[in-house]
């Protein structure tokens, strides 16, 4: 787990992450793939600093001035001339971007169909007597979907990280099952997966199984698609405490499994925690591709609402909502990727 | 036991003890019995066996052939939990190995508390009476990368002693250490050998070993080459091999002597 504060999602370098800039009319994500972040936020958890600044054609050399070596700061590089530049610079992005969209020829529709005050508001609101749902009560749906399937992943992913690393013999089928299981979820397109659960299972016509609600369905599908992701971050954590530590542990004469469970795992789990809630991002977005089984989630809502009144500023509503429970999330895990490189350096001082 | 013991009485006796890595052997028949309060420390040049040797008497490490016997019980027959023998058998390491994410205090009662299951509190109280005894009262609530390497390893120690052993393994626990840290430590272990531990010394402090040591052991390429009482092994080496190694310590200053000692 590196340290590395990671690419700065709203870099100056970004002028896709401005949905929310000061003219207001940022590309806004449609779809639930669609990445809000910009280019922090497309990277997996190993993205580096040097990767994006690699992405945009600078050397490495070039690279410190956007995370710098002082953490995830937006700018950095001292004094008020870089101040003033960055600025500059900042307006200048934005404002050409506000520029295309304002004086775009269609530009008086488009932002009639995404950004009509009135239909944001219904949409957000609902009407349940004109046939739409309030978007903004379906994203407690997407909440609750994200919350149940998070404390799922971070249990299962676990079991399987464990299997994984383990080394007895008689394990050996376990191993296997759970390395399939991990190439499996992995390999296969999310939405496939929503689709064979949540259309397959009900087929099946078994007790209690087959008559769950879709909002079920969706939780289990997260939950097994991401605990197959979550586990190899799991697996890396523990990876990255040194064997001496457990060797420590069980001269003692903690058993293995205390050993783990007070030992490594505590450590392992420090050095996870900021890309597990990067997982954790994407999988809060995830949560509206159960729409498609009929869930009404916020992208579902939204939709409704789109066709019913030809409107699209229900998307928006529906992107601000996803941005508002991700973006604290970010900061969050940039706070704690800053506090842990302190604590290191602090360490490493001695 | 229904197999024929050893001589009855040891601590620690070791027959005909075989390890290996893959195709390289590490041990090639190590043959050693250590008395109860008796201090028997390993010499010899880094990669003879003698860490390996210890990661086997502390079940670390699964050995390829022979037998351990630790206070009369056959450890290597099947069936014995290495739980129950590793919690009689303290370990220290060269590098630490303290638990980061835990206090000094938590460090040391983890294992009486998870494993004897001693009360929380009465571990604390036994912890700290150890801190105190060491030196370490004022440490009790540190993360151990706010200690000194020295304190660190002395906080090892302590934390293996917490577990009240009958016997002790050291794996040349200053090897990692600042010269001035060292002394430190070995007047620790000093303290220890006068209080009565058993202890097996890995070690390249030649003079503390001549010191503390009741025997010692010299290895080479994973057997025990020559072993007796300091004052014999250091001043009279019988072996080539063993007056070879020792002057080369001397010439690198690690054992000041009188001319009349000089071995060889």
């Amino acid at each position: 787990m590196s340290t590395d504060p990671g690419a700065a999602p709203l870099g100056p370098g970004g002028p896709g992450a401005a949905p929310l800039g000061p003219g207001g009319p940022g590309a806004a994500p449609l779809g639930p793939g669609a990445a809000p972040l910009g280019p922090g936020g497309l990277g997996g958890a190993g993205e580096s600093e040097l990767a994006f600044a690699a992405g945009l054609g600078l050397g490495p050399q070039m690279a410190g001035s956007f995370g710098s070596g002082r953490g995830p700061r937006l700018l950095s590089g001292g004094g008020r001339k870089a101040t003033i530049i960055s600025t500059i610079s900042t307006l200048v992005v934005l404002g050409g971007l506000a520029a295309v969209f304002w004086f775009a020829p269609g530009s008086a529709a488009f932002r009639h169909a995404f950004f009509s005050p009135s239909n944001m508001w219904q949409a957000f609101i609902g009407d349940p007597k004109k046939g739409y749902y309030s978007v903004g009560e379906a994203i407690w749906l997407n909440i609750r979907m994200f919350l149940s399937a998070e404390v799922l992943i971070l249990i299962l992913s676990l079991v399987i990280a464990l299997v994984r690393q383990s080394t007895g013999p008689v394990l050996f089928p376990l191993r296997v099952l759970a390395m399939i299981y991990v190439d499996f979820f992995r390999g296969v397109p999310l939405l496939l997966v929503v689709f064979a659960v949540g259309l397959g299972v009900p087929a099946l016509r078994l007790p209690v199984i087959s008559t769950q609600s879709s909002t079920i369905y969706g939780i289990a599908v997260l939950t097994l698609s991401y605990s197959a992701y979550v586990s190899e971050v799991y697996r890396a954590g523990l990876n990255s405490v040194h064997q001496s530590q457990l060797a420590a542990a069980r001269s003692l004469g903690l058993s293995q499994a205390t050993a783990l469970r007070y030992v490594v795992l505590p450590q392992a789990f420090r050095n996870i925690i900021p890309p597990l809630l990067n997982d954790f991002i994407s999988l809060q977005k995830d949560t509206a591709l159960v729409g498609v089984l009929g869930a009404i989630e916020a992208l579902q809502a939204a939709g409704i609402y789109a066709s019913s009144v030809f409107n699209y500023s229900s998307f928006t509503v529906a992107a601000i909502l996803f941005l508002v429970l991700t973006i604290p999330l970010a900061r969050f895990t940039d706070r704690l990727i800053e506090r842990d490189r302190r604590r290191r350096l602090a360490g490493a001082l001695r | 036991m229904s197999t024929p013991g050893p001589a009855t009485g040891a601590a620690i006796a070791v027959q005909d003890l075989h390890k290996s890595f893959g195709a390289n052997e590490v041990l090639s028949g190590i043959d050693l019995s250590v008395a109860p309060h008796e201090v028997v420390c390993l010499i010899g040049a880094s990669g003879s066996g003698k860490s390996t040797l210890l990661r086997c008497l502390n079940l670390l490490e699964p050995i390829s052939s022979g037998r351990i016997f630790l206070l009369g019980q056959d450890v290597t027959a099947p069936g014995i939990d290495p739980n129950l023998v590793r919690r009689q058998v303290g370990i220290v390491f060269q590098s630490f190995n303290l638990f980061p994410h835990m206090t000094v205090l938590r460090n040391i009662t983890l294992a009486p508390v998870k494993t004897l299951g001693m009360p929380k509190a009465e571990a604390a109280r036994a912890a700290r009476e150890l801190l105190a005894r060491f030196g370490l009262a004022d440490k009790q609530d540190e993360y151990p990368d706010r200690l000194s390497g020295g304190q660190q390893q002395r906080v090892a120690i302590v934390r293996a002693l917490a577990m009240q052993p009958l016997i002790m393994l050291l794996d040349e626990v200053t090897s990692a250490l600042d010269p001035e840290l060292v002394a430190e430590v070995l007047d620790l272990l000093r303290e220890l050998a006068t209080g009565g531990m058993t202890m097996v010394i890995a070690t390249h402090e030649m003079s503390f070993a001549r010191d503390v040591a009741n025997r010692v052991c010299f290895l080479e390429e994973g057997r025990i080459i020559e072993e007796g009482r300091p004052a014999d092994v250091f001043t009279a080496p019988r072996d080539e091999r063993t007056q070879r190694f020792l002057r080369r310590i001397v010439e690198a200053g690690r054992m000041p002597l009188r001319p009349d000692q000089m071995p060889g």
